[in-house]
């Protein structure tokens, strides 16, 4: 069962939201409901789940409803129509007490704009929460420092937020969020406001944090960079509606409309697509069995200058090059042994482009793709390679 | 006939009687709650004449240097050299008992105000209909001419310091009531967001984050209250308010413009060191 069920959720703004709801379940679009109705849609139709200890991004540029989606999940602002299931529950049939039940055990929320308590310590605010869900003081004081320290900010329990850089402060909003332990957090934006050498570093960090904690997180987020290097699977709205849900990969490969393809167009695939995706079946290779003679046959027949060699149990075993093969039969050997280039760069399928990129253009052959067991599941050569990028 | 009337062409339109209906009404309120205006007559009458006595049991020289030190400790050196000089001064022009009466008029109005309007700040910040319904209010208790509030006192609570305390609550609640508001609506969407979505409930996030985030504009009308307070306090010495505001008044009646003036700068002088004090305490809340 998905941690989070988010179900064919609206929010409408105005005070007609049934009509605008009607219009855009016939297909309107958000400008021409505003101009019939003067409702505005926040976010139509969205549906998804959120599976336990998964990152889930939700990216779309400003007026794309991201921001209203987050808070429809815990309700910050009051969902039109739909449903939010957390653990079994809806959350929107829950009463004004259940609600703030839930927002205490379940969620925890960190903004872009950090929104710290600016009265209140470090310490203090990381107690928030737990204050609110009237722990014993002396049990909240060790669960905001354990929380402080999760996030590297130990001694700076007595300083007051504006004392703090943005990067400190934003940390400070992540250990108010973990402080209270909810399996969900649900992250605004968080690195937006931050500088990008910071926010590289913050990612860094909550990936790190992540593997540890295995938190369910939504979150939002403008940069298409940020969705991909956190993204389990990402989710792109525009103009309130979903268009497209799946891998950072599969957006960048495969985008789904034109609006996509035009985002994603700025970013560093080198960075998103992996040897899997650009990787293409070996026409031929030479097995342990072969001699010069066969593997230099099979190089001419294919017009290729290079061979990978594969051992008994199919396993890489290295890469046989024509010029040697022909030596090889001038000095009438039987086997490849003498002439096998071991040692030679292999990549995993989910290794990014730009891991092996510079390789390639030091090497004459192609790259070779294998798994943990050392199979050769593919290759990549120049072409394929350069094909993925333009893509 | 015609006095009374506006015609139009020949159609003759009869006066509204607001006047009468004000006055039915008062009568009304004059009749029917006399126990109960009495009962608050008294009670304020009591504090009053406890205060002014408590302020005039010591010497003088006691109550100024207790005043300069809490304008010294509160703000700075200069605060409470100013407070000593202009106190020793009061003192000097044999004012030391009307300024007495002044600021026990003061404070117990301004206690009353404080403790009407911060309440009903609160309630139209979190509530919308309140809100709507308070403001208006609040915009014609601040218009209507302040010697008005003079005349209603009266059949309420007879001629008097009650009757100056009731018109000097309405006059000067308006700043508390309008700024309290104004503090907790103005706070940053994201900090009600954040306290909302950690679970408070109302309760929690008023006196947790609201609050104390509201407080310095909170102060600030609690400063615009107290002068209000004097500046109303001055003038209802017209309905036997009694303190500096009476001296000002017999100076008019008998045509003595010095001894005018020297009340007068009675008056200035418990305005600055009023003002200073209250402040200091909402930049001192702003700073921390």
């Amino acid at each position: 069962m998905p941690k989070i069920e988010v179900q064919n959720l609206y929010k409408i703004f105005g005070n007609n939201p049934s009509k605008a709801l009607k219009l855009f379940q016939e297909g309107l679009s958000k400008d021409e409901i505003m101009a019939k109705t003067k409702n505005a849609v926040g976010i139509g139709d969205i549906s998804f789940s959120v599976n336990e200890g998964e990152i889930l991004v939700i990216m779309g540029l400003s007026g794309s409803g991201k921001s209203t989606l987050i808070r429809c999940v815990n309700r910050l602002i009051e969902p039109t129509d739909g449903k939010v299931i957390v653990d079994g529950t809806d959350v929107l049939q829950l009463n004004k007490e259940g609600l703030r039940e839930c927002r205490r055990t379940k969620f925890g929320m960190v903004f872009q704009n950090f929104a710290l308590f600016p009265h209140r310590s470090v310490l203090r605010n990381v107690e928030y929460g737990l204050e609110i869900r009237k722990t014993d003081p002396e049990e909240q004081q060790k669960s905001a420092i354990k929380a402080l320290e999760l996030v590297g900010l130990s001694g700076w329990e007595n300083n007051y937020p504006e004392e703090l850089s943005g990067g400190m402060q934003q940390r400070v909003g992540l250990a108010r969020a973990l402080a209270l332990d909810p399996d969900i957090l649900l992250m605004d934006e968080a690195f937006s406001a931050l500088d990008p050498l910071i926010r590289r570093e913050m990612q860094d960090e909550l990936i790190d944090l992540q593997k540890s904690l295995g938190k369910t997180i939504l979150f939002i987020t403008h940069d298409l960079d940020e969705a991909l290097k956190l993204g389990d699977r990402i989710i792109l709205l525009k103009d309130g509606r979903k268009i497209q849900e799946g891998t950072g990969e599969e957006i960048l490969t495969q985008p789904a409309t034109r609006y996509v393809e035009k985002f994603v167009e700025d970013v560093d695939k080198t960075k998103i697509i992996t040897a899997s995706s650009v990787m293409k079946k070996p026409r031929v290779v030479a097995y342990y069995t072969d001699g010069p003679r066969v593997a230099l046959r099979k190089m001419d027949e294919e017009g290729i200058s290079s061979l990978f060699l594969l051992n008994k149990n199919h396993e890489l075993r290295g890469v046989v090059h024509a010029e040697d093969a022909a030596k090889a039969i001038e000095r009438n050997e039987k086997t490849l042994d003498n002439i096998v280039v071991e040692n030679i760069q292999t990549v995993y399928p989910d290794a990014p482009l730009q891991d092996f990129i510079a390789e390639m253009a030091s090497i004459s052959f192609p790259i070779a793709v294998i798994n943990e067991q050392s199979k050769l599941l593919g290759i990549v050569v120049r072409g394929s390679l350069i094909a993925g990028l333009a893509k | 006939m015609a006095h009374n009337t506006i015609s139009i062409f020949s159609y003759e339109i009869p006066k509204l009687n607001i006047a009468k209906a004000v006055e039915t009404a008062i009568d009304f309120f004059s009749d029917n709650f006399s126990p109960l205006t009495r009962a608050i007559s008294d009670i304020l009458e009591f504090f009053f004449e406890m205060l002014v006595s408590g302020l005039l049991f010591f010497n003088p020289i006691i109550i100024i240097i207790f005043i300069t030190a809490i304008a010294w400790f509160v703000g700075n050196r200069k605060n409470g050299l100013l407070a000593f000089g202009g106190l020793i001064l009061i003192w000097n022009l044999g004012l030391w008992e009307p300024t007495m009466e002044t600021i026990s008029l003061v404070l117990i109005s301004t206690t009353i105000a404080v403790g009407i309007g911060l309440p009903i700040g609160i309630l139209s910040a979190i509530y919308e209909n309140v809100y709507k319904v308070v403001m208006p209010v609040l915009d014609f208790m601040q218009t209507m001419p302040a010697f008005v509030y003079l005349i209603p006192a009266i059949p309420f609570f007879g001629l008097g310091p009650v009757s100056a305390t009731f018109s000097t609550v309405i006059f000067a609640m308006p700043p508390a009531i309008r700024l309290t508001c104004l503090g907790i609506r103005q706070l940053p969407e994201q900090l009600i967001e954040a306290a909302d979505a950690f679970g408070s409930n109302q309760m929690q996030k008023l006196v947790k984050v609201q609050l104390p985030l509201a407080m310095p504009t909170i102060m600030a009308g609690i400063n615009q209250t107290i002068m209000l307070s004097l500046s109303m306090v001055v003038i209802a010495a017209m309905i036997g308010a009694g303190g500096l505001g009476s001296e000002v008044w017999k100076a008019i009646q008998r045509f003595k413009p010095g001894a005018g003036f020297e009340a007068g700068l009675g008056v200035v002088i418990v305005a600055i060191i009023l003002d200073r004090i209250t402040q200091q305490i909402a930049k001192t809340e702003k700073t921390k």
